[in-house]
């Protein structure tokens, strides 16, 4: 095929190498290539954050980001969360505080969240509804997503000595 | 009538959580678009780019150059196979590829399919369609004009109107508006909006031509409903076609209908023998499947001037775009918009509407929202602030004054609903409580004093969900039942399947609970599943409110039927007649000696091992439910805005939201599913419009300009609960998921016009955007 590249990227810690088309998007990479499916399309003009991925640690659109420009990056995903079989505080948070339902916003809205989270370790309300204010949900209505991210923060400082 | 249960049981009213998290919070959900099977090859629809016009030629030359390209499927090859157009559930049929005329924006022209995704969306741009633009009509206002254009050709009636509908008493009705000393009239549109799941709609169509079974993984609400209009649409049999409804991220009333693209999706598999995958883009979701709403209302209140009313009359068109689509009960062309008197002891009533054509995408169906049940109350409760403004009341007094009193139950609505039960003044009072209603008006006449601008707004809305019995109501002559079967396994642990389906409603760990509540074992001892044709009982499907309405009450029923032969086998272990043992959630025990137990656990066993002489061995049953009658969850919100005066922009300070759902399963998941349809409402009175240019061209295309809120406009809801149990409902349960989304828009659009009314401000369509409110501000000269 034309206007191919090769491509190394680190997806959740593992080395990922493929050839692919200039044009391919990132998130059809993680998907298709991968084989990851956890990563979801919402919408296509980077509104709806169904696709958010950490890139180097840093929360992108996955829909909007070609795959190309991930060469030689790091990238995690919400498969990439759970870490030595135990569940990462905010996935805790989620399921505990029913910060989801139908399930679909959860995977963006979880590295969103990590995102605030790495950067701001004691949010405010205030602060986490900005801090996921990239990502839509159309079931819960945020209220408990937010309580997941304050369930979540409090866990991860039980862990971190003062 | 529910005996509580341990938490280990988990029956009726513990907050368990979802079972359904584990695989969403780690990425394993299995969503259609996950579905990747091996030969996999995928469709792109091409679409007009006009909203009316003459297709002259279709050039598929250049797409089929594509490396990759397997076909290009246009409405010519679908006539010649008799599939140019489909049934639509509602007495009317749609295009699946446009033949001669292309009549909205969006609509579907031909399908490309390509062994990969790139590829075929190479091949749609390659596709060279050359149109004729005709005239077109988007105001449906304008459909019935004399000049109007006719968009149907393939109609015997040469007109753009598709039904009148009318109910209740017209002549009586007319009677009290002459002769009433007050009048209240309001003119309302209920705006064209989209349900916009964040899960677009899409397929993978598999056909086997080894063994003839065609297998869809279909984003649907409804999979039994889908399997058999396939098999009669499409002539496949029956037992060769299996609709799998994996997860679905989210619906809303989106993923009800059947959609062009599934069908091109099947045509394609069964032409290649391949499976084929077809994914909507935003774009696509927005501008071609179901809208909803697009009802442009008037009603008139006749009342005493005391405010007693004494009737209502309400005149509608509905803009159906450019097929009537609508997904609702076949002999309900309004759907059940005639509970439009709400919560009020009307009279008298007289409800009529017309349906049109216009050049728009098809619909409409129902946007969490028991057919068209959110139009209705949006415009009674509307209504009842026009006239407490009118008559200088204060809008609770209005309402309190006019309720439906308790003690009327069952109650006859002039509309012909049998309202099941209801306590209104008690749902109204704690709210007004929890607001703290009083202070609030003291708040607002001390700020109007200062020239702040502050509004309440109430909302004391009534639904009708749960269709519903069998012989009023129907989708496409299927009858609305819905059914569940339940296996007890020889260890005592079990499976239920059921005919509905989960969007999000978190059914894995609801229905379990309600077969804990009836026998006793663990709902963590239960698996649920949904969606599989080939393994689960008929049904019809989540939407409307109706999956804990009907299919809670089939599980709650085929429990029972077990329950029934476990007390003869316990009868049969404990050596007494069945009489002499009395039950309680997981044991049936010898009258007076509770140590003389067998535990259901022990029963389920004994089904496989030691049965009474003559039984049919096995533990299970299965159970189709026909509602008795329809549920009426109601409840009364109220909200409370900050308006800025220098922008419009409008602040939702707090919002107070007091449901009676009936007896409730899971307390979280009703107060989530709370929070959520709130937040529909929000969107619905503040932010979304479809709405399209004179050229027909889609505005709210795309979520830059359809607008979801974030978390950052969304309030924290305050939420509080009266209990009025259904009377015919096994487990008393009404249902919940569509409420908040019926009930919220008139709150909110009430405390918008509340925080104005002292400028002479009655009434502003949704969506009330800052850009409305600030233009209001400056005609009335305030800054």
């Amino acid at each position: 095929m034309a206007n191919t590249h090769h491509i190394r990227v680190r997806l959740n810690g593992v080395e990922k190498e493929a050839d692919v088309e200039a044009r391919l998007l990132l998130i059809h990479f993680i998907r298709d290539v991968a084989g990851q499916t956890g990563t979801h399309l919402g919408c296509d003009t980077t509104s709806c954050g169904a696709c958010t991925v950490l890139l180097d640690g840093q929360p992108i659109k996955s829909c909007t980001f070609f795959a190309v420009q991930a060469d030689g990056r790091e990238i995690l995903t919400v498969e990439g969360l759970v870490n030595g079989g135990k569940l990462h505080p905010l996935q805790e948070g989620f399921h505990q505080e029913h910060g989801l339902q139908c399930g679909f916003c959860t995977p963006g809205m979880l590295m969103s969240s990590l995102a605030l989270l790495e950067r701001n370790p004691n949010p405010t309300e205030e602060e986490i509804r900005w801090g996921i204010s990239g990502n839509l949900c159309r079931c819960t209505g945020y209220q408990n997503i937010v309580k997941a991210v304050q369930h979540a923060a409090a866990k991860m400082h039980e862990g971190v000595p003062a | 009538m529910n005996q509580p249960t341990s938490f280990e049981i988990g029956g009726m009213g513990h907050s368990v959580k979802r079972k359904e998290d584990g695989r969403f919070i780690q990425g394993k959900g299995n969503y259609v678009d996950d579905v990747h099977l091996p030969g996999m090859v995928f469709g792109q629809v091409v679409r007009s780019p006009y909203g009316h016009a003459r297709i002259k030629s279709i050039r598929i030359d250049e797409a089929i150059k594509v490396p990759g390209a397997l076909a290009v499927i246009t409405g010519a090859d679908l006539a010649a196979a008799g599939l140019a157009w489909m049934p639509t559930l509602f007495h009317d049929q749609q295009m699946v590829l446009a033949t001669g005329k292309v009549l909205f924006q969006a609509q579907e022209v031909a399908f490309c399919v390509a062994e990969g995704q790139y590829a075929a969306a190479d091949m749609a741009e390659l596709v060279e369609v050359e149109y004729e633009e005709l005239p077109v009509l988007v105001d449906p206002h304008k459909a019935l004009d004399p000049g109007a254009p006719i968009l149907r050709e393939d109609r015997a009636e040469k007109s753009n109107h598709i039904f009148h509908w009318e109910v209740g008493d017209r002549a009586a009705t007319q009677k009290e508006m002459q002769g009433s000393p007050v009048t209240a009239k309001v003119d309302a549109v209920f705006q064209r909006c989209h349900p916009a799941p964040l899960e677009t709609c899409g397929c993978v169509a598999d056909f086997n031509p080894v063994t003839s079974k065609l297998t869809i993984w279909l984003t649907s609400q409804a999979p039994h409903a889908h399997r058999t209009l396939f098999a009669i649409v499409g002539g496949i049999p029956e037992q060769n076609i299996r609709v799998i409804s994996p997860d679905i991220g989210g619906g809303f009333g989106n993923k009800v209908p059947i959609y062009p693209g599934y069908v091109c999706a099947v045509v394609a598999s069964l032409k290649l023998g391949r499976p084929v995958k077809w994914m909507e883009t935003r774009s696509e979701n927005l501008q071609s499947t179901g809208f909803a709403r697009d009802y442009h209302m008037t009603a008139e209140i006749a009342a005493e001037r005391d405010g007693t009313v004494k009737a209502l009359r309400v005149k509608t068109l509905a803009d159906h775009g450019a097929f009537n689509a609508a997904a609702q009960p076949s002999k309900f062309p309004a759907g059940l918009f005639s509970i439009c008197t709400g919560s009020y002891d009307f009279p008298k009533a007289f409800c009529e509407v017309d349906g049109v054509y216009t050049n728009k995408a098809p619909g409409g169906i129902a946007y969490r929202c028991s057919f068209r049940v959110t139009e209705a109350a949006y415009l009674i409760e509307r209504a009842m602030d026009v006239l407490a403004q009118q008559l200088k009341m204060d809008p609770a007094e209005l309402r309190l004054k006019n309720f439906i009193p308790p003690d009327k139950f069952p109650y006859q609505s002039p509309l012909g609903w049998t309202y099941d039960s209801g306590d209104y003044p008690a749902a109204m009072n704690l709210a007004l409580k929890m607001a703290g209603y009083e202070d609030l008006r003291k708040e607002q006449a001390e700020k109007r004093a200062k020239g702040e601008l502050m509004g309440i707004g109430i909302s004391s809305f009534t639904e009708v969900v749960g269709a519903g019995p069998g012989h009023t109501f129907d989708i496409a002559g299927i009858k609305m039942f819905d059914s569940c079967e339940i296996r007890i396994h020889p260890t005592g642990k079990a499976i239920a399947r059921l005919g509905t389906k989960s969007q999000g409603q978190g059914h894995e760990t609801t229905f379990p609970q309600i077969i804990a509540q009836e026998l006793g074992i663990p709902q963590s001892d239960i698996v649920l599943e949904e969606g599989d044709t080939d393994t689960a009982p008929y049904g019809l499907g989540t939407y409307a409110s109706r999956s804990t309405p009907v299919a809670g009450a089939a599980t709650a029923m085929a429990a029972r039927k077990i329950r029934d032969k476990a007390r003869k086998i316990a009868a049969h272990l404990l050596e007494v007649s069945e009489e002499d043992l009395e039950w309680e959630p997981g044991k049936f025990f010898v009258k007076g000696v509770p140590s003389k137990a067998k535990t259901i656990q022990d029963i389920a066993f004994a089904a496989y091992t030691n049965l009474p002489a003559g039984m049919e061995p096995g533990l299970e049953a299965v159970n189709y439910y026909d509602p008795p009658n329809l549920t009426f969850p109601f409840g009364t919100y109220i909200c409370v805005v900050d308006l800025d005066k220098g922008t419009g922009e409008i602040k939702v300070r707090r919002f107070i939201a007091v449901d009676d759902c009936g007896n409730i399963i899971n307390p979280m998941i009703v107060e989530g599913q709370i929070h959520g349809g709130l937040t529909e409402g929000l969107a619905i009175a503040l932010m979304q419009l479809i709405s399209y240019d004179e050229s027909g061209n889609v505005q709210g295309g795309n979520f830059m300009d359809y607008l979801v809120p974030t978390a950052v406009e969304t309030p924290n809801w305050e939420t509080g609960k009266t209990c009025t149990p259904s009377p015919h409902h096994p487990i008393g349960a009404k249902g919940v998921g569509e409420s908040p989304n019926v009930g919220s828009p008139a709150a909110f659009v009430n405390a918008v016009v509340d925080a104005l009314s002292h400028l002479g401000v009655t009434h502003i369509d949704m969506p009330i955007t800052s850009w409305k409110v600030w233009q209001i501000l400056q005609e009335k000269g305030i800054s």
